[in-house]
């Protein structure tokens, strides 16, 4: 499934060793939706701050050209914000070992 | 130093685009983003493949920083600009680097790149040419650079200061959560240091924090400004940015970035660790 040309969810996960890595993904993607589906142009240049359980930052990238971000967390409940031009969003999510966090995000 | 003479605004920034007298530099881990689009008429260093050396581990030598200015059209009269993403953690790693080879007047945009696309202003892709100059260095100044055996005898005597995140310096990650866990072979903090993550300097946007919030900041952990400060992190540019703060922002001279950081103090064999928080 396409999303204006953007995989749902982060970027691949080739080369990524799972067992290992607690890996919180995602997306960040315009407002609008096709039968139910998000279907927004993605946010590049956005940046995605990750926090801690107790609120404390812990690292921010920016997304990629196709609106993508990726953490190495830990297993664990944190904390996104997103920050656009205009925009800030945050919302919880639970990243575990094994199985990544996909997020899609609108702004 | 302080924040006039260390900082500049992105309205000075748009002000002074054409100012023959400044060379913007963009610096980053890499410079896809710079290829995308910066500021115009800057120029980019790649933190990796500009500025370190490549064969053993360290900055490169007073000759081959000479040569890199020179193409690229510094002299060692530019006002020197630099900024970058990742909260211009590389740009003032750059910043403390041209500090070393003593370069006269090199500034910081306050907010870096991420201000600079937060508040949408423009970005190019031009890439600017300028003819070569003569760029003189001076030697190296190690007044604020520390190495591993001063880090050592500064346990208990001296300030610490880690400015990693929280988990990095509990060991429970091992590099920053954006990145793949590597880095030394064990995981933890150098004991007696006191975690000041650089993040508490910086406010959402990127810019620094007043001097006000920056001293009790650090006071406020315990960090006696009037003794001697070493700050490191993983591969000392977190903590570039922590010495900036403390060096360039809140005038204190007594303080060395120890760029060796973590990657090495986590592999030295014999030297104490300290974990949890």
């Amino acid at each position: 499934m396409k999303t204006c040309g953007a995989t749902p969810g982060g970027p691949s996960l080739d080369g990524v060793d799972l067992t290992k890595q607690s890996v919180i993904q995602g997306v960040i993607l315009k407002d609008g939706q096709s039968d139910g589906v998000p279907n927004g142009a993605p946010v590049a240049s956005a940046h995605v701050r990750l926090l801690d359980s107790q609120g404390e930052f812990t690292a921010e990238v920016p997304t990629n050209t196709d609106g993508q971000f990726r953490f190495f967390a830990a297993p664990g409940t944190w904390t996104l914000v997103v920050l656009a031009p205009g925009v800030r969003k945050e919302l919880s999510v639970d990243a575990a070992t094994g199985v990544p966090a996909e997020v899609v995000i609108q702004i | 130093m302080s924040r006039e003479t260390a900082l500049v605004t992105t309205d000075w920034v748009s002000e002074n685009l054409n100012n023959p007298k400044v060379v913007f530099v963009e610096v980053d881990e890499d410079t896809t983003l710079y290829e995308q689009g910066h500021i115009e008429g800057a120029i980019t260093f790649h933190w990796r493949d500009d500025l370190q050396d490549g064969l053993v581990r360290d900055l490169i030598s007073k000759e081959k920083f000479e040569a890199l200015l020179s193409k690229n059209g510094i002299s060692n009269e530019t006002t020197v600009v630099l900024y970058g993403g990742n909260n211009n953690w590389f740009a003032t790693y750059a910043y403390w680097y041209f500090k070393i080879y003593g370069h006269q007047d090199v500034r910081l945009i306050d907010g870096g790149r991420k201000l600079w696309e937060l508040k949408a202003l423009p970005l190019v892709k031009e890439v600017p040419s300028r003819a070569a100059t003569r760029y003189v260095a001076k030697e190296r100044d190690n007044s604020i650079r520390a190495f591993r055996d001063e880090v050592i005898a500064a346990i208990g005597t001296r300030n610490i200061v880690d400015v990693r995140s929280p988990a990095e310096f509990s060991g429970e990650l091992a590099a920053p959560a954006h990145l793949p866990q590597e880095g030394g072979q064990i995981k933890g903090h150098i004991p007696t240091a006191k975690n000041i993550p650089w993040s508490k300097a910086a406010n959402e946007d990127g810019t620094f924090r007043s001097e006000a919030e920056l001293k009790a900041l650090y006071e406020g952990a315990g960090v006696d400004l009037a003794n001697d400060t070493i700050a490191y992190c993983r591969i000392g540019e977190r903590s570039a940015f922590s010495w900036f703060v403390m060096h360039e922002l809140l005038g204190v001279n007594n303080v060395k970035n120890y760029d060796g950081s973590w990657t090495e103090y986590g592999s030295l064999v014999g030297v104490p660790v300290a974990v949890g928080a």
